[in-house]
């Protein structure tokens, strides 16, 4: 035979053609719904599966660690174990400790790697195969929206974990989709009067942003709100996230005439830019007569305690702060201590509260089904969650309670107490309408899968 | 296998192959991975590492830019999606083409070096594309945020947006995704595999061989070598635009993060631990990197109590200590401590580890016929 062997010729496209067809054929055997149930994942048997996706490894690692643990501690109070936590001062009674709807809760877990796609793999694992009803958690605006888009079009309940982007609850808000955390809309209108009041109306601001739809979203509230009360913009500098060294973007703040630094970072990020801001010494510089400050307009205690010393006096906002002293704060710090021996941070507070929302909202519904449990958690009025009254608004599934303004603490009394709350400003000030420009989208109908 | 090849014996092995695809939802159910999307991600990353392959695997070059083109892929398929419509035809073949135009550009200029230089380029050329698309090309890709179709997009040929279902990629009406996805891919992969087979069985498969045996005698003997290099470079960079097209037909979004030197790498990683130079190799090494990820990866603590249940009680604790170390976020440690052990003991990878299987299995059965000829190492 010789070598050169013509690759097409009439009888092997003839045999590619059947085997083609036999081939495009198979699909539609295994796709017939014949099966298909009421909805996507129903639980048949003395279990419900919620799947619970956070960032175990990379910039986020840290929020992920203490979501997962402030999970496994409601999946506990939910099925009767340990103290009860802070269904004890939840306002509504409709769990009894015994699970939901007679129903014992599982859990699978899984890791977004702070990463779209993984997020979105894994949270599809635990949909396809593991059967999860419900996933929750995240620790990154991209993450939630690209999950709650995919949880949306599968057909289960998102809960989303720590996402701040106006644009979660906002633009790419979904049916199926439900948060608890605050957003940057929120922040601004709590921080700016904060801001006046501390440093007065005549400053020139200089952001340094986080590249992504949170760092965006969070320039443009802090913007808008500080022009509002009279500050100048004098530039709003993208860096790309996890650069870890930020000296670069600093370097020019020093000569750009700003006297304020607002930094648009979360986690790692934020870090390592506070710390090099204060290492070149931006703090003990008086530019225009005023002394220059830094902002860091979303504060969390675990950032807090990677920044150190470089955190004291700085203001920021946040969702909630172990150091609360209302019932359901206190229980919830109580049980959380003694499961795991420290206090929890935002991240796990706001994810321990959806869980229980979520819990509850089925047992009132007395379904798992998404549509009807949509339903029981639109419009729902609570307290007992450590933000005071509650209210998770139908028209955008996003929850409305007072905002902490924070500011680091000067004099720590122990390695977890940095924050010290300046102010709480009440829900009616930070409420905005869900059709506001900068927020409008739209919900869809919600999806019940099959 | 290899040693002796005829079109007969190549059909029945195509046959054999095409028939374990498309029964994966069956016989991948008991170790729990026949769901689909991991079914999916099985054909994807197994097309990829195919193309991969004729590169790395032929002619010896060693790109570490390959996820370059499968970002490009699939951001020309999401694009497709958004102004043409959602049918994955369309998206499939534009990334293709655009996948190729790229390879070209980078190939041409890439492969004027071999060796590590050649190496290196790529790589700069992948983490090159992959900043420009994480921050500079942001109105194009929308960065860290990843690219996704929107209601308010044109979508041509679906009748100009407006649509009630969900933005899900439709083939005349079969949404691509779930099992129906899974086929899609799965006869994607088999028509990538087809053609791969038929490329390692054509004259320019050979000379592709030659390239990667000795380029100098090849030039002495008046051949230029860089037509053909070219040729496999911009064959297998279309291969992985296929397969980032396909990433985007089962789950329209787009992400930069699909372009970084670490999704490079990992393709690598598949072909060197399945058998480069093998057909089947680095299909195994892409399904076996991807079950890890997603299974292993997904063991907690809860997970390793229910399979060392049986142990008592004191030797329970210490064994769910350790073992998780290497499962939950630790699983690239069990890959990492996998890929070693093959490259050590099984330097042809998986493929390699299966024909010694098949010869000891061989000598068994006939001890006394002597082997004429020594079997020769597969690459």
């Amino acid at each position: 035979m010789s070598l050169i062997r013509k690759p097409l010729n009439r009888r092997s496209i003839l045999r590619a053609g059947a085997m083609g067809g036999a081939a495009l054929a198979t699909p539609t055997i295994f796709t017939s719904r014949a099966w298909s149930a009421g909805y996507l994942n129903e639980p048949t048997g003395s279990e419900v599966v919620f799947g619970f996706n956070v960032p175990q490894t990379g910039a986020y690692a840290d929020e992920g660690a203490d979501e997962l643990r402030a999970y496994q501690l409601a999946v506990k109070h939910i099925n009767g174990e340990g103290d009860g936590g802070m269904l004890n001062t939840f306002t509504s009674k409709a769990l009894g400790g015994n699970g939901i709807n007679g129903k014992k809760v599982a859990y699978v877990t899984g890791d977004t790697q702070t990463k779209s796609d993984a997020a979105r793999a894994s949270a599809k694992r635990m949909i396809e195969k593991d059967g999860a009803i419900m996933i929750t958690g995240g620790s990154s605006s991209g993450v939630a929206i690209a999950v709650q888009s995919l949880c949306q079009e599968a057909g289960v309940i998102f809960m989303a974990g720590l996402t701040h982007s106006n644009d979660t609850t906002g633009k790419d808000r979904r049916a199926n989709g439900f948060r608890h955390f605050f957003n940057t809309e929120m922040t601004g209108a709590a921080l700016a009067p904060v801001l006046k009041n501390a440093f007065g109306t005549a400053r020139r601001a200089y952001h340094l942003t986080a590249d992504y739809t949170w760092g965006w979203s969070q320039e443009g509230s802090i913007k808008k709100y500080t022009e509002d009360i009279g500050w100048d913009t004098v530039a709003a500098v993208r860096t790309p996230l996890g650069a870890g060294d930020f000296s670069q973007y600093i370097t020019p703040v020093l000569n750009s005439g700003a006297d304020v630094l607002v930094l648009n970072h979360y986690g790692k990020d934020m870090v390592n830019s506070l710390t090099q801001a204060v290492q070149f010494g931006l703090r003990d510089k008086t530019v225009n007569g005023k002394q220059f400050e830094i902002v860091v307009p979303l504060f969390s205690r675990l950032m807090a305690q990677g920044a150190g010393e470089n955190i004291k006096g700085i203001f920021g906002s946040t969702n909630w702060n172990w150091s609360l002293q209302d019932e359901g704060s206190k229980a919830f710090v109580k049980s959380f201590g003694q499961e795991y021996g420290f206090p929890p941070s935002q991240a796990a507070h706001t994810t321990y509260c959806q869980a229980l929302l979520y819990a509850d909202a089925c047992q009132r519904a007395g379904t798992f089904q998404p549509c009807a449990v949509k339903d029981a958690l639109e419009d729902f009025d609570f307290d007992g969650l450590g933000n005071g009254p509650t209210l998770y608004r139908g028209a955008d599934h996003q929850c409305f309670k007072d905002v902490l303004v924070v500011k680091g603490k000067e004099a720590p009394q122990s390695q977890f107490d940095l924050l010290e709350v300046v102010e709480v400003t009440p829900r009616s000030q930070v409420e905005y309408k869900p059709d506001m420009a900068d927020v409008q989208g739209d919900l869809g109908t919600c999806n019940n899968g099959a | 296998m290899f040693t002796k090849t005829s079109p007969a014996l190549d059909l029945v092995y195509f046959l054999v192959f095409a028939a374990a695809v498309l029964t994966m939802p069956i016989w991948l159910a008991p170790i729990g991975a026949g769901y689909p999307d991991l079914l999916q991600k099985f054909a994807i990353f197994g097309l990829f590492a195919t193309g991969f392959n004729i590169l790395f695997g032929l002619t010896g070059y060693l790109s570490f830019g390959h996820a370059a083109f499968l970002g490009v892929g699939s951001y020309t398929a999401v694009w497709s999606f958004k102004l043409l419509g959602m049918n994955p035809i369309p998206a499939a073949v534009l990334a293709v083409v655009a996948s190729g135009v790229f390879a070209l550009a980078i190939g041409y200029v890439s492969l004027r070096r071999s060796g590590i230089y050649f190496s290196i380029l790529t790589l700069a050329f992948a983490q090159m594309s992959y900043n420009l698309a994480y921050s500079v090309l942001t109105p194009i890709t929308n960065g860290e945020t990843g690219l996704r179709v929107l209601e308010s997009d044109p979508r041509i040929l679906d009748g100009g947006g407006a649509t009630d279902g969900p933005l899900i990629s439709n083939l005349f009406g079969i949404e691509m995704t779930g099992y129906a996805g899974f086929y899609f891919c799965a006869v994607v992969l088999l028509i990538g595999f087809f053609i791969a087979q038929r490329i390692f069985r054509s004259p320019f498969g050979i000379m592709l061989r030659a390239v990667k045996t000795n380029q100098n005698r090849m030039t002495y003997t008046g051949l230029n070598p860089r037509p053909y290099t070219l040729a496999a470079f911009v064959i297998s960079g279309m291969y992985a635009g296929l397969a980032g097209a396909l990433m985007c037909i089962t789950d329209p979004l787009a992400g930069a993060e699909r372009m970084q030197w670490t999704a490079s790498g990992e393709v690598v990683l598949m072909t060197i631990l399945g058998g480069a130079g093998t057909l089947l190799g680095p299909i195994f090494g892409a399904a076996l990197i991807k079950y890890f990820e997603n299974i292993f990866s997904a063991f907690n603590e809860q997970t390793l109590h229910e399979i060392f249940g049986f142990l008592p009680d004191f030797l329970e604790a210490p064994v769910v200590a350790v073992s998780g170390l290497f499962v939950g976020e630790g699983w690239h440690l069990t890959l990492g401590v996998l890929f070693m052990l093959i490259v050590i003991f099984l330097p042809g990878g998986l493929m390699e580890g299966f024909a010694r299987i098949g010869r000891v299995l061989k000598r068994s059965s006939n001890k006394s016929e002597k082997s004429g000829s020594a079997t020769a190492p597969a690459e």
